[in-house]
């Protein structure tokens, strides 16, 4: 289909985080779309469907969130930068094959807004409880890439830098929104064309027939991915497998598969973590947040710089890889964290691994917003 | 061996087949060596450049088949095959996308992907290699197990009906559906072979001896022997009523082979164009 749109909506628009999202996802040059409607992500399937045509992209609505998975994953290998979206429930569903994802090293990007769980659940109000199913749901191990976004303008630039990162690392990258970024909105601002950066995946150096397709190129952790239909003869399994990508089925194949597969993020991240810090340079407490519950997080400092606490803000936007040396640095220098989330500690119980003060929760289980004053009341337990 | 004793430098098949990771892990008397190299022997045969060729399988011992063969190739997981398959294709829609895999992968773990994949017609090739059970599991109830069978999950017979797996994809609107056995070479590359050339969902049963998963519970020998009995009990019928063609083989009644249906069907995206 020719195009009869613009991939990148350039100009200032006024849309929700999910709409948000989809525009990110085109403008980073994705062109294959595989889900299954599930709320509060449902607008991003719905925007793809309506733009991917508009730009020569492929929609396609998969019969339950596994195919989807896949069919991205399928995709992805294809030469596609891919993606889907879903919740909380949905991305269980997909955990089994973002394993084979992270083993395959497929790059590919999964958005989930979180809804209160578990289960059902709370189906159409907000949560933040998915943190440790992002980096712990699949079987085995392995490390991931999390965006926490914060507002419609984030799920736009997260979305992008989610792309960048999926083909940088060769693994899928997670776009850890929620229900409150997913559906409100504000204004974005999108970018010319131009200005969208656009990072590759590794190529292999070598022509078909030689080299060794999983050996990572010279001190990189990263394998270089041969184009499918070129004669590269790749094999991807989901199995252990060595340098030519053959099954080996071995303790010393696997130990070394997966090192590499965690190191490739962790010796990465000081390049991949992100944050933003507020009011932290003489800052008592600590208040670490991310998501929408960092906005509630914002007001709380605020307040509490009023009343005299020097209050601060470390808004995470990589909640994957976490920050912990940042955090180590941090307690020497400040009483107490407070850790806003919506959920009951999950990363909390980060902070706590890296901090020598004392660390406080300002908790809700979810199903509404946490309130700056439930921070707030947290800030001046701590201070 | 002396030079001058020497027929053939290499295999014909050798350059489609990895053969560094030879010898293959299949039992003796397993019919996946014969259905692989009826694959193999069919791409060599297409006009289909052998580089756009690509294999996907899930798991178990039919999902070790695109391990051996030395194309773009994808073993994913139980039952997923057919999902990435789609992606593959709509993603490269140049490549010729096979998805070789057990009749358990398909259809019990996988049965609600190729249902849709089959009502959507995406163009794939379907390669289901049935032996009844679950192989490389260790012998368990599958859903082609016939009722009755002896299985080491159903240790006093199959209470469950059996899928009838080319009547179900028919039904669900497969351009092409064949069935034969591993015995039936030359009938299967044919059909793999049309296959290729058909736009749409295509599907292959071939009915594959599995002496040590189920051939023994059930008394039904080494894999020679159940080679002999496709021999003696397969007929080909074209024709067939599809709802008449399940599979039992204990009853002594006889295994309907054949290309049941070929058939033109708009293309999963062809409206589009
Ligand atoms: S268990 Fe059965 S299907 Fe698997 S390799 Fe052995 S004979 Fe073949």
């Amino acid at each position: 289909m020719t195009q009869k749109a613009p991939a990148v909506l350039t100009g200032r628009h006024f849309m929700n985080g999910d709409v948000a999202c989809a525009e990110g996802a085109l403008a980073a040059g994705c062109t294959f779309f595989a889900g299954y409607p599930i709320t509060p992500s449902t607008e991003i399937a719905e925007r793809m469907a309506q733009r991917l045509p508009e730009v020569g992209g492929i929609y396609i609505q998969m019969e339950d969130e596994l195919a989807s998975m896949n069919c991205v994953l399928g995709a992805a290998w294809a030469g596609r930068r891919a993606m889907t979206a879903t919740s909380g429930p949905g991305f269980t569903l997909m955990q089994e094959n973002i394993g084979l994802g992270i083993i395959t090293e497929t790059p590919c990007v999964v958005v989930n807004v979180q809804r209160g769980g578990p289960s059902t659940g709370l189906p159409t109000l907000p949560g933040q409880a998915d943190v440790m199913q992002a980096k712990w749901g699949s079987h085995g191990d392995y490390e991931v890439i999390a965006y926490a976004p914060a507002s419609p303008q984030e799920m736009f630039d997260l979305t992008v830098k989610a792309f960048n990162a999926a083909d940088t690392y060769r693994l899928p990258v997670f776009v850890l929104a929620d229900e409150v970024v997913g559906h409100m909105t504000e204004r974005v601002v999108i970018p010319d064309a131009s200005a969208i950066p656009r990072a590759e995946r590794p190529q292999p150096p070598f022509p078909p027939g030689e080299g060794l397709l999983y050996q990572p190129l010279d001190g990189a952790l990263v394998p270089p991915m041969p184009p499918v239909g070129e004669g590269y003869a790749i094999h991807a399994t989901g199995l252990t497998h060595d340098e030519r990508g053959y099954p080996a089925t071995s303790a010393e194949v696997h130990d070394r598969l997966v090192r590499r597969l965690r190191d490739k993020i962790l010796r990465n991240a000081d390049r991949i973590i992100e944050y933003e810090e507020y009011l932290m340079d003489d800052a008592d407490v600590c208040v670490v947040s991310f998501g929408s519950s960092a906005r509630s997080a914002r007001h709380a400092v605020n307040a509490a710089r009023k009343r005299g606490i020097r209050a601060g803000l470390l808004r995470l936007i990589t909640v994957w890889p976490f920050p912990g040396s940042h955090i180590a640095v941090l307690s020497e220098r400040v009483k107490a964290f407070v850790v806003a989330e919506l959920n009951l500690g999950q990363v909390e119980t980060q902070v706590q691994r890296f901090s020598t003060r004392p660390v406080l929760g300002a908790h809700h289980g979810g199903g509404e917003m946490l309130t700056p004053e439930a921070v707030l009341n947290a800030i001046e337990e701590a201070s | 061996m002396a030079p001058a004793e020497r027929i053939a430098d290499a295999h014909p098949l050798d350059r489609l087949l990895r053969s560094d990771r030879l010898p293959h892990i299949w039992c003796p008397g397993c019919g996946l060596g014969p259905i692989m190299n009826c694959y193999v022997q069919a791409m060599l045969d297409s006009s289909i450049p052998l580089e756009r060729h690509v294999i996907v399988s899930g798991i178990g011992c039919t999902g070790r088949v695109p391990g051996y063969v030395n194309i773009d190739s994808f073993h994913t997981t139980h039952g997923r095959a057919i999902p990435f398959a789609t992606g593959l294709k709509l993603g490269n829609p140049d490549l010729e996308v096979t998805v070789f895999s057990g009749d358990g992968d398909l259809f019990a773990i996988g049965g609600n992907h190729i249902l849709h994949a089959a009502r959507r017609n995406i163009d794939l090739n379907v390669i289901c290699v049935n032996n009844f059970n679950y192989g490389m599991t260790g012998g368990q109830l599958g859903p082609t197990t016939p009722r009755g069978a002896i299985t080491s999950t159903t240790p006093y017979g199959n209470p469950e009906e059996a899928l009838n797996l080319v009547h179900l994809m028919a039904a669900l609107g497969a351009v092409y559906v064949a069935r034969w056995s591993a015995l039936h070479v030359r009938q299967l590359e044919r059909s793999i072979a049309r296959a290729f050339e058909k736009r749409g969902f295509t599907f292959i049963e071939v009915l594959s001896p599995c002496p040590v998963g189920f051939g023994r519970p059930n008394e039904l020998g080494e894999g020679l022997d159940e080679m002999r009995l496709y021999r003696l009990e397969c007929v080909v019928d074209d024709d067939a009523d599809l709802a008449d063609c399940a599979i039992d083989l204990r009853a002594h009644r006889p295994l309907v082979l054949g290309e049941f249906v070929d058939i033109e069907r708009p293309v999963y995206g062809e409206w589009e164009a």
